[in-house]
């Protein structure tokens, strides 16, 4: 049985569809087309002297050791976040998916922190981790570690990964949830007649009963982690301590709106923009098709 | 049609004539500029008293974030053919703007267009080089500028037996000082804010040796980086040692670490001489300025420092009689006593001699001697090539190379040597890159 809305009036389609196609012209296509026209270009801040310079933009970034830094940087890191923020959000999850005392208030403590803004809670983050004035890095110290941020870039990248990763886990909490009581109950209780620890079952038949919702995540986590984040390291690291958490798209804020290099930061845009559409068709082509329902 | 252009005709001369109607009308004069909190309300209050002072011109400040926004705002008005007729654009923006020789007015042609009387020899000229070409044209004006000097615990100095009379002179003596500090139990020798701009660039000018080629920048877009070829290279190395003994402590980018001295962390801090107000609030101990320390043995030390801050830049595209407004402003603003009031209200250095002076038979500084660190410093010798300022494209990025750079000489990562190697062969490329784009 198919439900099929059949519309008589030929332009009725059109007009409903008109806001959506507006919006993405006047918002994506539109940025987007200026993006790349600007890309190969170099001109001066007010637009005063503009060369036709073809791919030399491109040319200057990938023998950038600036710029390569940043796509090794964007890589561990949007990777950490997308682990750690899964991992943590599933064992969550699960937990908060069995009848326990109190479940509507863990939950709603778990979702919480994705209604605090990104800036505000990497505020809160720099300041408990401050080398000088911070709580934890107080703690730290008392233990004998030399916790320094500012300087060391591995405790940096930590620190960074840890903030952005933190408020993710409500979101991947939410859909993991969701998924997991989308169940069929009696799925486990048969495993469990037939004897099947809780170890098992979780493996043998809830894993993969979230796969759709696992694999819709990690895309979600890391384009979260590619865009989302640059409160985190705006308001925690500025990109350093030597360039160890200059992401991707850190890199083009700064080069755009502070250094004012339009061609430079143009070209970066439409790397990041070839990554993004990379990761759509590979969402759509691949994984949506092999994934089991 | 005739008629139609006869009231286009009427059109424009009124429009022309409307500035300077019998309605009396005064003339708007638009300025963003980019200081927020209470020193937002000095600018303020000092455009209230502009304008009570005339009837002819009526300026507008309005505020538009920080440096950076404001920047890009202005541009971006300009882009869309509407800029203000003011601009407040920091120090390390400064090439561009000059670069954008369609788009800016130069000062000295505002100030000579307006028929008042000006000259620009009452300025200070350590304040101004700055913003002057190389045969002495002014090209923008000079708004808030402030210079680093050393900052010291009077509370520290005693416990760890030091003179609070006696500041270090010399880095020789800031070590032992600092050695001195760590051994009475404080966390720290010294640190620093903005460390690019007070341990590069001012050290430079300090001890007479060129930061980059073509006079710092001043003689040509043709410019290269040396500053991995001088004393400076000494100067960092001895800064990533004295880590070990914590005679150094790095504190992060910007002025991130003024919670370091602020809080008793350590008992010497070099930073902008405009700091003095967030410290006379944030520190609950007396402290004192000195000016910054130098090397011993160098040739050229002491020679003067440059500033930081930002200046004023007139944009085109407006009407000779709001560019006569303009220049009324930077009149007014130039008096020694909205100067002098301006300078004592926020420790950024007066722009005039005249101001100086005026502030000086105040009694000013008897009460208040260690704003006048600052000054002393800046007027310690006639400006050389080496000193008068620096002027190089793409240099906000270059600031964030050099955080990079030194961040990784701290962590032991680079030597000073290959650090600073690095930083200014990545520099030259930006150099480069913008010379092609200002052609």
């Amino acid at each position: 049985m198919q439900k099929r809305v059949v519309f008589n009036n030929k332009v009725l389609p059109y007009i409903l569809v008109a806001p959506q196609i507006v919006v993405t012209l006047v918002f994506f296509i539109w940025p987007a087309s200026q993006a790349l026209y600007q890309s190969v270009l170099q001109e001066d801040a007010f637009g005063l002297s503009t060369v036709f310079v073809g791919l030399e933009n491109f040319a200057y970034i990938f023998t950038d050791p600036i710029y390569l830094n940043s796509i090794r940087v964007t890589l561990v890191f949007s990777f950490s976040v997308a682990a750690i923020a899964m991992t943590t959000a599933l064992l969550l999850a699960v937990m908060a998916n069995r009848a326990i005392r109190g479940a509507i208030v863990h939950k709603t403590l778990i979702i919480w922190p994705y209604a605090v803004a990104p800036v505000a809670a990497a505020v809160v983050w720099y300041f408990l981790f401050n080398p000088t004035v911070g709580m934890i890095s107080f703690f730290l110290k008392a233990m004998g570690i030399d916790w320094d941020f500012t300087l060391n870039g591995g405790q940096a990248m930590l620190l960074v990964i840890i903030a952005a990763a933190w408020r993710q886990i409500s979101y991947n909490f939410l859909f993991f949830l969701a998924g997991l009581q989308a169940i069929p109950k009696s799925f486990i209780e048969a495993a469990a007649i037939d004897g099947a620890s809780p170890a098992k079952r979780f493996w043998t038949i809830t894993f993969p009963l979230l796969s759709p919702t696992a694999f819709f995540l990690v895309v979600m986590n890391i384009v979260y982690a590619f865009f989302d984040t640059f409160g985190v390291i705006h308001a925690i690291t500025e990109g350093g301590p030597s360039e160890a958490t200059n992401i991707m798209v850190f890199k083009i804020y700064h080069d755009s709106f502070e250094s004012l290099d339009l061609g430079g930061s143009a070209a970066q845009s439409v790397i990041l923009m070839a990554v993004v559409i990379a990761l759509t068709i590979i969402q759509f082509r691949y994984i949506e098709r092999r994934v089991h329902y | 049609m005739k008629k139609f252009l006869g009231i286009m005709t009427a059109v424009c001369f009124i429009l022309t004539m409307a500035p300077i109607s019998a309605l009396g009308e005064p003339v708007t004069i638009d300025w963003w500029f980019a200081h927020g909190g209470r020193l937002g309300e000095k600018v303020q209050s000092i455009v209230a008293d502009f304008n009570a002072s005339q009837s002819d011109y009526k300026v507008v400040a309005t505020y538009k974030g920080n440096y950076h926004d404001t920047m890009t705002a202005g541009i971006a008005a300009f882009r869309s053919k509407n800029p203000p007729h003011i601009l407040q654009v920091f120090e390390v923006g400064t090439a561009s703007m000059m670069a954008a020789r369609g788009a800016i007015k130069p000062v000295h042609e505002v100030m000579g267009g307006s028929g008042m009387p000006w000259s620009p020899d009452v300025y200070l000229p350590t304040v101004t080089g700055y913003y002057t070409t190389p045969d002495g044209k002014m090209l923008s004006l000079p708004f808030n500028s402030s210079t680093p000097v050393l900052y010291y615990n009077v509370e520290a100095f005693q416990k760890a037996g030091l003179d609070p009379d006696k500041p270090p002179k010399t880095w020789e003596e800031v070590a032992a000082y600092g050695r001195k500090l760590v051994a009475a139990g404080y966390p720290g020798g010294f640190s620093t804010a903005w460390i690019s701009w007070i341990h590069l660039e001012n050290f430079s000018a300090w001890h007479n040796v060129p930061f980059g080629t073509q006079a710092n920048g001043f003689g040509g877009m043709n410019t290269e980086f040396v500053f991995n070829k001088g004393p400076q290279v000494k100067h960092v190395q001895h800064l990533a040692d004295w880590q070990k003994e914590k005679i150094f402590v790095y504190g992060g980018r910007r002025n991130k670490g003024n919670a370091k001295f602020a809080s008793g962390e350590v008992a010497m801090y070099t930073e902008s001489s405009a700091g003095y107000a967030g410290f006379k609030k944030t520190c609950k101990f007396p402290f004192r300025t000195a000016m910054l320390p130098y090397w011993s043995g160098a040739k050229g030390a002491p020679q003067n420092t440059i500033i930081g801050g930002a200046s004023l830049w007139v944009m085109q595209g407006h009407s000779d009689a709001e560019y006569k407004g303009v220049a009324a402003f930077f009149n007014y603003l130039s008096k020694a006593e909205v100067q002098a009031d301006w300078h004592q209200f926020t420790g950024y250095l007066p722009i005039t001699t005249a101001a100086y002076d005026y502030t000086k038979k105040q009694g000013f500084y008897d009460q208040n001697p260690d704003m006048e660190t600052a000054l002393k410093q800046m007027t310690l010798n006639k400006p050389t090539a080496n000193s008068r300022g620096l002027r190089f494209g793409n240099f906000v990025q270059m600031r964030a190379i050099m955080y990079d750079t030194l961040e990784a000489i701290f962590a032991g990562e680079k030597t000073a040597q290959a650090g600073l190697d690095d930083a200014a062969a990545k520099g030259n490329r930006l150099l480069r890159k913008f010379e092609k784009a200002n052609k």
